[in-house]
């Protein structure tokens, strides 16, 4: 099986690309990131096939110069469904930042107490610490707007 | 060969069928609506039970799609392991499907999201059936896109901030283990030209070592994540607890063992004998029980714990794969039964605890036993079953795969024997801990949705409480008495993992025959194979099957016609 060596490098920076934008913390550029990551890998698939060739249609040439039409049905499939996740990662996102203004993916609040609890440990002021990072996470729930904004902001937007 | 295989797309198109034909309805004609969604689910356990029974009998079923012949068509096999888990999780769908209504109602959520969540449900069911059945790697990927869109849907119902922001972390992981699965199914098709998984069974032997590994870890790495395996398990405690309840019943139940069965596919069709492999399953396995325990014994929030206890008890699945021998395999897959069954039982009934007491904190909820014991018990049993008590079925479970690492005798098998014994004390710790606080601490200390002992200038997200919410996002409506149909589901699920100890031995003999079966890979690709060797020489992609490593000609088949087929 040969490779085309231009698909090869196109796929290596399509996916390199994407691996660098996953790892964003705003998640419209994990969306971009995901894109890119699924046509690298789409265009790998296409790679697969090896060597390009006539249409796949028998009767329209000879079947030694017929392109391997599987990877093609795959990636099809799989441009589909990098569609619909595209689509529901944007609503995602969109409602994110109605939410919260921006759609940066956010801390889970157990997580962020366990780390403030970390940092604030070789102070060794026990309950102060627990209070604090209570604090802190209460903070961090009222930064969110309340239900009443949400509708606010939905109106806002209708 | 019985004629049941003509069943095997259904459990697949009915709910997809069902699933459009309740968008078309919407939210009109509730009780038409009611009645689309429990047909369709008790028809998709009735297939399974028939194909569970003619896979028993008479060997894999096997249906290939569009009349289009493998390896180039797509195939659906029923064999004994994807029967069993579809009978399993058909049950487990439509327990969950009736609780789901006794909750709608109670909450009165009529016009709520809930015209987007029971086709949703359905679409889900359709792709569990789809990945159990798949004899395709790449429909094997589709059925992971089907049921992991419509969990996007699910786990984000409502728009709610913890939603969208736990939401985000699952779509985002569950994204990425897509996307590393299409890739590794890009290689294997170019190493082997084909993903037809009995196919694929028959030319990876003749592969590379090297490559072989490869490809093997690339799929394990994608189903890893999906069955939240250890390094790869830190999303799941953080996306599960905000999904409704019965969302995150479902998902605990179902979701994760979708994996699991993957990986025994791969395990045992695919790439049966590989030391190194098998060697960094055990390890890994390891790490997943003792490292989720020790998460779920901090917990004080109920579902969050039960989440950690969730992904320590895939460890012991992935123990038996690790082991690979019969005995093994049988425990592994006794285990996921039982397991699904009862972690999905103890979701329903930490959203029925949310419910009577507002919450599931253990800081903040008390004295349950007294105003709601029937919820007591319903807690109780499916907890100790879970930690391995012995009447029930997770004692046996745990036994068998004991039994195997005992049998297998290496050290790290024995370390892996003591690992799941240490895992078994810490979840009846865990487990007992929760149920003392939550059931049996006096009412005085802490009456329900008070915040009695947990210090008053703590705020409720401080203790690790999830707010609760019903299906339609809003806050749940507490108080009155508990839906009889919630009660009903929940009672149903746990007397079903209360039968297992019962027909534990039937059952046993079944799973032993699975593993048998998988052991022996020469059934399930012999069942698919003979639809291969007659196909037209149209196909584009056939290359020879020389079938040299096997025994066709002891059991008659021809091979010249796939032979004369290639171009």
């Amino acid at each position: 099986m040969s490779v085309s060596a231009v698909l090869a490098v196109v796929v290596g920076v399509l996916v390199a690309g994407g691996v660098v934008l996953l790892l964003e913390r705003s998640l419209t550029r994990v969306l971009l990131g995901a894109a890119l990551l699924g046509n690298g890998i789409n265009v790998m698939i296409l790679a697969m096939g090896g060597a390009a060739g006539e249409a796949p249609i028998i009767g329209q040439g000879p079947k030694d110069e017929m392109a391997d039409p599987i990877p093609q049905v795959m990636i099809l499939t799989s441009i589909v469904i990098t569609f619909a996740m595209t689509a529901f990662l944007l609503a995602l996102a969109y409602r994110s930042w109605q939410l919260q203004g921006n759609d940066e993916v956010q801390d889970d609040v157990e997580d962020r107490l366990v780390a403030n609890r970390r940092e604030s440990e070789p102070e060794d002021t026990g309950a102060d610490a627990d209070l604090e990072a209570a604090q802190d996470a209460q903070a961090a729930v009222e930064e969110t707007p309340s239900k009443a904004d949400d509708a606010a902001i939905g109106r806002e937007h209708a | 060969m019985s004629d049941v295989s003509g069943l095997v797309p259904l459990p697949v198109v009915l709910p997809l069928l069902a699933a459009g034909a309740k968008f078309a309805i919407g939210t009109r004609l509730p009780r038409l609506n009611r009645a689309i969604s429990v047909t369709t689910l008790t028809a998709v356990l009735a297939i399974a039970v028939i194909l569970l029974v003619a896979a028993d009998r008479h060997g894999p079923q096997v249906a290939a799609i569009g009349g289009w012949q493998p390896p180039v068509g797509i195939v659906l096999v029923a064999d004994r392991l994807s029967a069993l888990m579809l009978a399993i999780s058909a049950a487990v769908t439509l327990c969950v499907l009736i609780y789901s209504y006794g909750q709608g109602t109670a909450d009165d959520e009529r016009g709520l999201p809930l015209a987007v969540f029971h086709p949703t449900y359905l679409v889900l069911a359709a792709g569990i059936s789809n990945a159990f059945l798949a004899g395709d790697l790449f429909n094997l990927y589709v059925g992971f896109e089907i049921l992991l869109v419509s969990s996007y849907v699910l786990i984000t119902l409502g728009g709610t901030a913890s939603r969208i922001r736990s939401g985000t972390t699952y779509v985002v992981v569950s994204l990425l283990s897509s996307l590393l699965f299409l890739a590794a199914i890009g290689l294997v098709y170019g190493a082997t030209g084909t993903l037809n998984l009995a196919d694929l069974s028959l030319r990876l032997r003749d592969l590379d070592q090297n490559v072989k590994l490869v490809l093997e870890l690339a799929l394990l790495l994608a189903f890893g994540i999906k069955a939240a395996v250890f390094p790869m398990s830190a999303w799941l405690p953080d996306s599960y607890p905000t999904a409704p309840a019965p969302v995150t019943a479902v998902f605990a139940g179902l979701l994760t063992k979708v994996g699991v069965y993957a990986v025994i596919r791969t395990e045992t069709l695919l790439f049966p004998d590989d030391q190194r492999v098998a060697a960094t399953l055990m390890v890994v396995a390891l790490l997943t029980m003792v490292v989720g325990i020790l998460g779920a014994v901090a917990q004080t929030d109920v579902k969050r714990m039960l989440s950690f206890t969730l992904v320590s008890h895939i460890g012991y699945m992935i123990f038996g794969v690790a082991l690979g021998s019969q005995l093994g395999l049988s425990g592994a897959i006794f285990y996921a039964i039982h397991h699904i069954t009862i972690q999905t039982t103890l979701f329903l009934t930490a959203g029925m605890i949310e419910r009577t007491a507002g919450s599931t904190s253990t800081e903040r909820v008390g004295g349950l036993a007294k105003t709601a014991p029937l919820l007591a018990v319903l807690f109780f049993l499916p907890a100790m079953n879970l930690a391995g008590i012995p009447p029930f079925s997770g004692f046996l479970g745990k036994l068998a795969l004991i039994e195997a690492g005992g049998e297998d005798g290496t050290a790290l098998a024995w370390i892996l024997v003591f690992g799941s014994v240490l895992t078994s004390l810490l979840t009846l710790y865990a487990v007992g801990k929760a149920w003392s606080r939550v059931f049996w601490r006096a009412p005085r200390v802490a009456m329900p949705g008070t915040v009695a002992s947990a210090p008053a200038h703590v705020p409720a997200a401080a203790v690790g409480e999830v707010p609760g919410a019903t299906l339609g996002g809003r806050e749940i409506r507490r108080g009155g008495a508990m839906p009889r149909l919630m009660t009903g589901a929940t009672a149903a699920l746990v007397v079903l993992g209360l039968s297992f100890t019962v027909v534990a031995g039937p059952l046993t003999d079944l799973t032993d025959r699975a593993a048998v079966e998988l052991r022996d890979r020469d059934g399930y690709v012999d069942a698919v194979a003979p639809a291969a060797t007659v196909r037209t020489d149209g196909g584009t992609v056939a290359v020879p099957r020389d079938g040299t490593d096997r025994p066709t000609d002891a059991r008659g088949r021809v091979l010249e016609p796939a032979e004369g087929g290639t171009p």
